[in-house]
């Protein structure tokens, strides 16, 4: 460092010093998040938690306007034998009046039967609705009691907190009367 | 910390040991000859009543770890045995669960004296900022802890409020995979929890030590928000604040153990003693009564932010609502920022006094709020026939709630205008203040109040109010 143009031209392209400490602090925080990494991921569901995937459910005990509730990855799903009128109010909305815009169709592999995720899409609480005795609330669904959601027949979020429309998870009918979940 | 000089102990042993670690030295500095303002009131004892509690906490916790299984198929069955089998089981749960609420009454009250005593100013900000951390912590702490012994508050208590992170954009529905270990709270959620709870305490005991530390670098504000100017305005801490803290401390605990021994479950929510159900949610359900506030903030968004006359939302309600409970807190972080008034005391600050009972007012309604269903209305009137406002009231039928989200398309034509004040509003009313108290409030006062004449000194104030009241 004594000769003046050296200096010079070092410090015009940076010192070595400046590049060894830039390539060992990128080094070091690479290799750093190398090793978090696995500990983080450790937190996320294991492989166990992954294969209980699929369920099964006979449809044949579930009578027009009844509704059935199931465990499926530790959730429960709403399995619903809709009347005629359910499905035609479902059908009728024009879906520019929805907050999450979805046609009945699209959400219904058969017209009577509504499959979904019975958790509101607000905070995850578990809405009414589904027995006899419980309120459906405005729009003759369900109606989530913890900040006050209501869905409609065909389990698109009309009024309330919740921002989506209750999901719809994969199945197939395996025969007439019967799907697999997942 | 150590170093420097250091004094003979007559004790042997006390002076073999000091001269090589000085533990005792250190203890005799910063407790026994500690120059402490002569004139604390009775809230300076909530610090120490405040650490009281966290070791209570540590040691119960840990006698209740060794019976408890955290596990979803016993760890209901694992706090019942503690309740019934455990010798003295009911005992160390009751101190433990009423020892939550305790924490926060002392923390709460302590965090009041800060913000009436101008406490958080210069030159102790780092000090109200560790406090802040703690108060968070805290919070962290005991909503894992409300989830052990796996009821049906704890499990949905902890599905609500894990949900909160999914409002986060984009990464929002992986993040929340993330803290569940599943695809719902289940085993994988618990046990991580109980592994927290265990750590946290002492996370905070570590803060504690900072929070302490910053304290006696800067030593300790007092009533009249005046520092001390020399020997004349202190006391040595012991023996003069030992005893007091000592008697103040006697007074909360004989209180809590009333709670514990007479109403052990007053502050907690019957649904926890229901097996935790998957299925079922509670017809209403509450977090404990400290989040309240929090809460109420969080259920007061129910309108999405967005580009006025379009359907675009940029903030959604649910991201609104957690950025609005989050946001409550980073206010009271930034305080110092906010309210830069010269004088510290609400005692001399006689706006800053009256908004800041307010804010306490406030602060209280909106845990009320939170307590409250969200569609529960308290005043309605009905513009129009009586007939027709009855019949809306029919349509409503039952949960008639929150949301003036807006879509009431498919609404039956010309209803008649019903106006009401529910819950909702009230809760919306007090988050407004709350933000403007801090926002607007703070910032104003701190460039417009003038401040009452202060003391010149402390032993001038003491000596003031001694002769005042022999005058009386
Ligand atoms: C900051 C300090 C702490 C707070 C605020 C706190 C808070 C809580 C709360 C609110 C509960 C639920 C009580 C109930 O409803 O049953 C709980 C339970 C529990 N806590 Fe803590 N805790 C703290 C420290 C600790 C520590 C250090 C341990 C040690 C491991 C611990 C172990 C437990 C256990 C095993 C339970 C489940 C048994 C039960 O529910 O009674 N806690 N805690
Ligand atoms: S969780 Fe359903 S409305 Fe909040």
């Amino acid at each position: 460092m004594c000769a003046d143009t050296a200096t010079k031209k070092d410090h015009e392209e940076g010192t070595r010093r400046e590049f060894l400490n830039l390539a060992a602090g990128a080094f070091g925080a690479i290799g750093t998040a190398a090793v978090v990494w696995p500990f983080v991921d450790s937190m996320n569901p294991a492989a166990d938690t992954l294969a209980l995937a699929s369920t099964e459910v006979d449809l044949t005990p579930i009578q027009e306007g009844q509704s059935i509730t199931v465990m499926w990855r530790g959730k429960p799903v709403f399995i619903r034998h809709r009347t005629k009128a359910e499905i035609k109010a479902a059908e009728e909305v024009p879906v520019n009046a929805l907050r999450d815009k979805e046609e009945d169709k699209d959400r219904v592999q058969k017209p009577e039967w509504l499959v979904m995720v019975g958790v509101c899409t607000h905070l995850g609480c578990v809405p009414l609705g589904q027995k006899e005795s419980e309120t459906k609330g405005e729009y003759g669904g369900w109606v989530c009691p913890c900040h006050g959601s209501h869905y409609d027949t065909s389990g698109r979020i009309r009024k309330g907190p919740a921002p989506k429309n209750l999901s719809v998870p994969e199945y197939a009918f395996l025969t007439d009367t019967s799907i697999r979940i997942g | 910390m150590a170093g420097g000089q250091r004094e003979k102990f007559d004790n042997p042993v006390v002076e073999w040991v000091d001269s090589r670690l000085p533990v005792f030295t250190l203890m005799q500095k910063e407790y026994g000859v500690f120059p402490t303002p002569r004139n604390f009131n009775y809230f300076w004892n909530f610090g120490a009543i405040a650490m009281f509690m966290l070791v209570t906490m540590i040691v119960t916790g840990i006698t209740l770890a060794m019976q408890y299984t955290a596990d979803t198929t016993l760890a209901f069955n694992s706090v019942e045995g503690i309740m019934r089998d455990v010798n003295y089981g009911w005992l160390i749960r009751y101190i433990h669960m009423n020892g939550a609420s305790f924490f926060f009454i002392a923390v709460y009250i302590h965090i009041f004296r800060g913000m009436y005593y101008g406490s958080y100013k210069q030159p102790r900000e780092l000090l109200w900022i560790l406090g802040v951390v703690i108060f968070l912590l805290m919070m962290a702490t005991a909503f894992m802890g409300y989830v052990l012994p796996w009821g049906q508050m704890s499990y949905w208590g902890a599905t609500v409020i894990t949900n909160l992170f999914s409002a986060i954009p984009l990464v929002g529905d992986d993040i929340v995979t993330l803290l569940w270990g599943g695809f719902s709270v289940d085993n994988p959620t618990l046990k991580r929890f109980f592994a927290l709870h265990y750590l946290l305490p002492f996370v905070i005991f570590a803060v504690v030590f900072l929070h302490v530390w910053a304290l006696h670098v800067t030593g300790s504000n007092n009533p009249t928000g005046v520092e001390p100017k020399g020997k004349q305005d202190t006391l040595p801490f012991h023996p003069y604040y030992t005893m007091k803290d000592t008697f103040g401390l006697i007074v909360f605990v004989i209180i809590y153990a009333a709670f514990v021994f007479f109403m052990p479950n007053a502050l907690g929510h019957p649904d926890n003693y229901i097996p935790a159900d998957p299925l079922v949610t509670p017809a209403h359900i509450v977090p404990e009564w400290y989040f309240l506030p929090f809460y109420a903030i969080l259920r007061a968004i129910t309108f999405d932010i967005g580009i006025p006359f379009t359907d675009i939302a940029l903030i959604e309600a649910k991201l609104g609502g957690v950025i609005a409970m989050f946001g409550a807190i980073v206010l009271l972080l930034i305080m110092p920022w906010l309210d830069t008034h010269p004088v510290r005391s609400a005692r001399y600050r006689p706006w800053y006094k009256k908004a800041l009972l307010v804010f306490v007012f406030g602060v209280v309604v909106l845990g009320y709020a939170g307590s409250q269903p969200a569609d529960k209305v308290y005043w309605q009137t009905c513009i129009g026939s009586e007939a027709a406002c009855s019949a809306s009231d029919d349509h409503h039928g039952v949960a008639t709630d929150t949301a003036h989200t807006g879509d009431d398309h498919a609404k039956p034509e010309k209803a008649p205008m019903v106006l009401k004040f529910d819950n909702t509003m009230l809760a919306q009313i007090f988050t407004i203040y709350y933000y403007v108290f801090f926002l607007v409030i703070l910032p104003l006062l701190s460039r417009k109040e003038k401040a009452l004449p202060i003391p010149k000194s402390l032993h001038e104030a003491v000596l003031a109010k001694a002769k005042a009241s022999a005058a009386k």
